[in-house]
């Protein structure tokens, strides 16, 4: 035996940094095309207002301008409205128009109104202001409760009382629960809008070949097919003649999941103008025009019986949809949102009505873990308070009340399927790491001293992985949500993978590479791993909702399977042997009991490629293509403890430790996972002290720089104490579940937790998200009155 | 107006209006895209770059600021085909997800450690905080940045430019006394 490191669970160093630590990576503003133009956007400045004029003479006697053009110009050219991808069914949902420029009315400030065309950026943007665009306004609604009272201001003909849809989920007998309950607990949760803010701004270049009436679009984009797909029904140009190109792409936590106006502007600008077209968004541009996520006001109440156990959780939700649909607006707040409320415990009654509600805001979509963490922190808030109430430990009511482990599936009230689970085993863990009754004894020393230290406990379980198909058309997705790959031996033995979901920082470049080096026996540095580009890759739905590896590797699987069972067959042929006497391992393939004489994978490449001497039947090469529709979503969940200490002095709050365990089941890169959790905690502790868009009355967004909307710096954290447990899923070959929004789900409401166990000598009992020193101060003040 | 710019040892020239960011002329006259541009108000770092040995925001200088001098970017910071050690540090304990802020974040703890080499963990976060990064949660960037400060010592290629820095802020810092007095 030789002393081999097994790829699958090695700490393997990424395959894409070598480009990223050089400069030599290529995002998409990165491309310059010969004679390419440059556009620029004019965005209202009002949340709601009539159009009455556009007066683009100005503008199209600068210097350098091209073209200047408006929304009447683009529906004149046969280009329609932005689709929505997801309509979820028995909700009454209405899709009103959102057509790529405003033609009429404006709905949200940085709403699209006309796009200039300019020699380059710095001519366009110019231009852009001198657009002469007359505006009578229209009064302004941007809270989504508010939306839906009598009286609101209405944003769209179709949507009475600015309601988009009603949802319901319900499971048990919600009513009975309540009546018979000993303690109830309530609360008005204001989970807020926040801002994705991918570090690399969005961009959309097109060039049209207008005599080959086909367009290729380079794009930052985590889902490059999908695009290709919504940009078929909006443009002229059939899904075909279509080649969308997603390069490296700097971050997108969902907000790069939908398909953008600005995607069909340039592609309308490049027809109009003959040459290439770019834009790229300012980063108050993206603040503006780039999707939003969270944002729901929850009114919620659960019940339970004295002894602890849990019966029922109700609530009422007014998600606020921003001003149109984006892609994915209407699943985030409820099948990813209502069908998580019974979390990782036995609650068997639920109840939940979700209103979906247009505001004038920036439309709202998936932000990473998009509505499970707004279902976690709801669910993980009112076990706090039930514990409060009962004068309970947090973690023995949870404990109480946490689904048993199990391994072949377990069905909650709202109707899902977990997969695989073990809630205790990474609650254990979790405050073996922490020393959990040492923090408690340490709180009650400082307590006793003064001072207000607090330890906050989550546990949660999330759905991602997704997901079946079918449940994919009954829920309403516009899509499928398989994968598909293809494993391609070149002559010399290399390997190409090439995949249709797009990694975007996730790493699964090399991950992948790990995957097929471990199946194939064939080192890491031998693979080749290619997504992005639609007219390269096989299909494939993207990268979002922890998905990409849980669902892309079973299809990868399937690809190398089909190369093991054809190299059998060449084997069999060189080695003079039967088929069914082959045996691989290691990469080699032998004939049972005689190793020795074994074909390495490297020449079944070579002798499939040329194909001098083939068995019977056998085609020549050494490529498979395999399609993989999961049975079942992924369910990881884990256990995450927050330890703080605030000043009640000043309202502010030491951030002192954090403690993760998350189950992803097997791990193939422990190094790319622990990344993927920091950078998760670190997005979700952001949600409970910091971030936090704020609009005023007349709709204007008063956080829309960086200046003035506070995402966290590397000061802001101490080291983080990971920790994992490992429970397999058996809804993918590898038994792998989703790692990417874990960090985020669990780690908003440990935090918000740890700061109220903190306050709650003083008395305090809420404080709205985020926990600003000024929010906790006033709240300290407000209850010393 | 005619600029000119020394980037990573080529001359560089360009009849630019005088308001072109310095970032502007590095990516579209010079074509050296590994300097990215993350925001437009000063915050996020990714155009970090080293304008005459001092690392400064290039999307805050004009390029016709720094006409007749010299920068170095991303892709000139390895020397004679050898990863510079704070690039290797990043690949070696996973400091960059998307790469976006990277080139910035690199650029700027190169200078971090050549000022102060023997840096804690909370010295180092705080040197970082006019960098920011969306997808590590900073703490495999911290612990690279770490990691590069023990291969950066004086026996390393990249020792010239240390001194070299450690002069330019000894004068710096003799200037700042004197106006202080």
């Amino acid at each position: 035996m030789t002393a081999t490191i097994r790829p699958f669970g090695h700490d393997q160093k990424r395959v894409e940094d070598p480009r990223m630590i050089t400069g030599q990576a290529k995002y998409t503003d990165d491309f310059t095309l010969p004679g390419m133009l440059h556009l620029a956007v004019v965005r209202s400045p009002f949340a709601h207002a009539r159009i009455t004029g556009i007066d683009t003479t100005a503008a199209e006697a600068m210097p350098g301008v091209r073209a200047v053009f408006t929304g009447a110009q683009m529906r004149d050219a046969g280009y329609g409205g932005i689709p929505c991808a997801w309509v979820v069914p028995d909700s009454g949902t209405v899709t009103p128009e959102h057509p790529p420029l405003a033609i009429d009315t404006v709905r949200y400030v940085g709403d699209a109104v006309a796009a200039v065309v300019a020699d380059n950026d710095y001519l366009a943007r110019d231009a852009a202001m001198a657009v002469e665009v007359d505006y009578e306004p229209l009064d302004v609604v941007t809270d989504a409760h508010a939306a839906h009272q009598d009286g609101a201001p209405q944003l769209h003909a179709d949507a009475a009382n600015n309601q988009c849809f009603k949802w319901t989920v319900a499971g048990g007998d919600i009513d009975a629960a309540f009546a018979e309950a000993d303690v109830t607990v309530s609360e008005r949760i204001i989970n807020q809008r926040l801002v994705p803010m991918a570090m690399e701004p969005r961009s959309a270049l097109a060039q049209v070949i207008g005599s080959m009436g086909e367009v290729t679009l380079w794009n930052t984009t985590q889902n490059p097919h999908i695009v290709r797909f919504l940009t078929s029904l909006d443009t002229p140009f059939p899904e075909h003649k279509i080649r969308v190109i997603a390069p490296d792409v700097g971050g997108g936590f969902g907000s790069k999941i939908p398909h953008y106006p600005e995607d069909t502007m340039v592609i309308y600008a490049s027809q109009l103008t003959g040459a290439p077209v770019k834009w790229t968004e300012t980063r108050s541009e993206n603040f503006q025009a780039t999707i939003h996520g969270r944002d729901h006001v929850q009114d919620v109440e659960m019940c339970a019986k004295s002894d602890g156990t849990i019966t029922g959780i109700r609530a009422t939700v007014w998600a606020n949809l921003g001003a149109y649909l984006s892609t994915a607006s209407t699943g985030v707040p409820t099948i990813l949102h209502g069908l998580m409320l019974s979390g990782c415990y036995t609650i068997p009654n639920i109840h939940e009505d979700v209103y979906g509600m247009f505001t004038n805001t920036t439309p709202v979509d998936a932000y990473r873990g998009a509505g499970r963490p707004e279902a976690v922190f709801m669910v993980e808030r009112l076990v706090d308070k039930v514990a409060n109430a009962l004068d309970m430990d947090p973690v023995d009511i949870r404990r109480q009340n946490f689904i048993p482990p199990f391994d072949d599936g377990h069905e909650v009230a709202t109707g899902l399927i977990y997969d695989t689970g073990n809630y205790h085993g990474a609650l254990d863990l979790a405050l073996e790491k922490a020393g959990y009754e040492e923090l408690r004894r340490a709180q009650e020393e400082a307590r006793a001293e003064g001072r207000y230290m607090g330890i906050g406990v989550c546990t949660y379980v999330e759905i991602c992985g997704l997901g079946p198909s079918e449940v994919a058309g009954a829920v309403g997705f516009g899509g499928g949500l398989w994968e598909s790959a293809i494993v391609r031996f070149h002559p010399s033995g290399k390997v190409r993978l090439m995949v249709g979901v797009n990694p975007h920082g996730q790493g699964e470049q090399t991950t992948f590479a790990q995957v097929v080096a471990d199946q194939m026996g064939v080192p890491v540095g031998d693979v080749d791993v290619f997504y992005g580009d639609t007219a390269q890759t096989p299909m494939g739905w993207g990268t979002y909702g922890s998905r990409t590896t849980a669902v892309a590797a079973g299809a990868i699987v399937g690809a190398m399977e089909k190369i093991k069972e054809k190299g059998r067959k060449i084997a069999a042929h060189l080695l003079e042997a039967a088929v069914e006497d082959i045996e691989f391992d290691d990469g080699k393939f032998y004939v049972k009991g005689s190793p020795e004489a074994a074909k390495t994978i490297q020449e079944i490449a070579t002798a499939a490629n040329v194909a001098w001497s083939m068995p019977e039947g056998v085609e020549p090469g050494l490529e498979a293509s395999a399609f993989f529709n999961p049975s079942n979503f992924v369910y990881p969940f884990g256990a995450h403890i927050a330890v703080v200490e605030v000043d009640p002095e000043t309202g502010e709050i030491d951030f002192q430790r954090y403690i993760a365990v998350d189950d992803c089941g097997p791990i193939i890169n422990p190094m790319i996972v622990e990344g993927q959790v920091h950078g998760g905690i670190a997005q979700g502790v952001a949600q409970a002290l910091w971030e936090g868009v704020e609009y005023d009355d007349a709709g204007n967004l008063l956080t829309s720089s960086l200046m003035d909307y506070a995402i966290p710096k590397a000061g802001s954290f101490p080291k983080f104490e990971l920790g994992h447990t490992v429970t397999p899923t058996e809804v993918n070959p590898l038994g792998v579940k989703g790692i990417g929004e874990t960090g985020t789900i669990g780690s908003t409401p440990a935090m918000y937790s740890a700061v109220m166990d903190a306050l709650a000598p003083l008395g305090v009992e809420k404080v709205d998200m985020p926990l600003t020193p000024e929010r906790v101060w006033r709240a300290i003040e407000a209850a010393k009155a | 107006m005619n600029v000119t710019l020394t980037i990573n040892g080529s001359t560089h020239q360009g009849d630019v209006e005088p308001r072109m960011l310095l970032v502007d002329f590095i990516r579209d006259v010079a074509g050296l895209t590994g300097t990215n541009i993350g925001c437009d108000t000063g915050q996020c770092g990714s155009c970090t770059v080293h304008l005459d040995g001092k690392s400064v925001k290039s999307c805050m200088v004009l390029a016709a600021q720094a006409d007749g001098s010299s920068v170095t970017t991303i892709e000139g910071l390895a020397s004679n085909g050898t990863l510079h050690p704070m690039q290797e540090a990043f690949r070696q304990n996973h400091g960059l997800q998307c790469g976006f802020c990277t080139p910035g974040m690199i650029m700027t703890a190169v200078k971090l450690v050549e000022r102060n080499p023997d840096m804690s963990d909370a010295e180092v976060r705080h040197g970082l905080e006019g960098n920011l990064c969306r997808c590590t949660g900073y703490e495999n960037i911290v612990k690279s940045v770490i990691a590069a400060a023990k291969d950066m010592g004086p026996h390393s290629p990249f020792e010239a430019d240390r001194a070299a820095h450690r002069e330019t802020l000894r004068e710096a810092e003799e200037i700042a006394s004197r106006r202080s007095e």
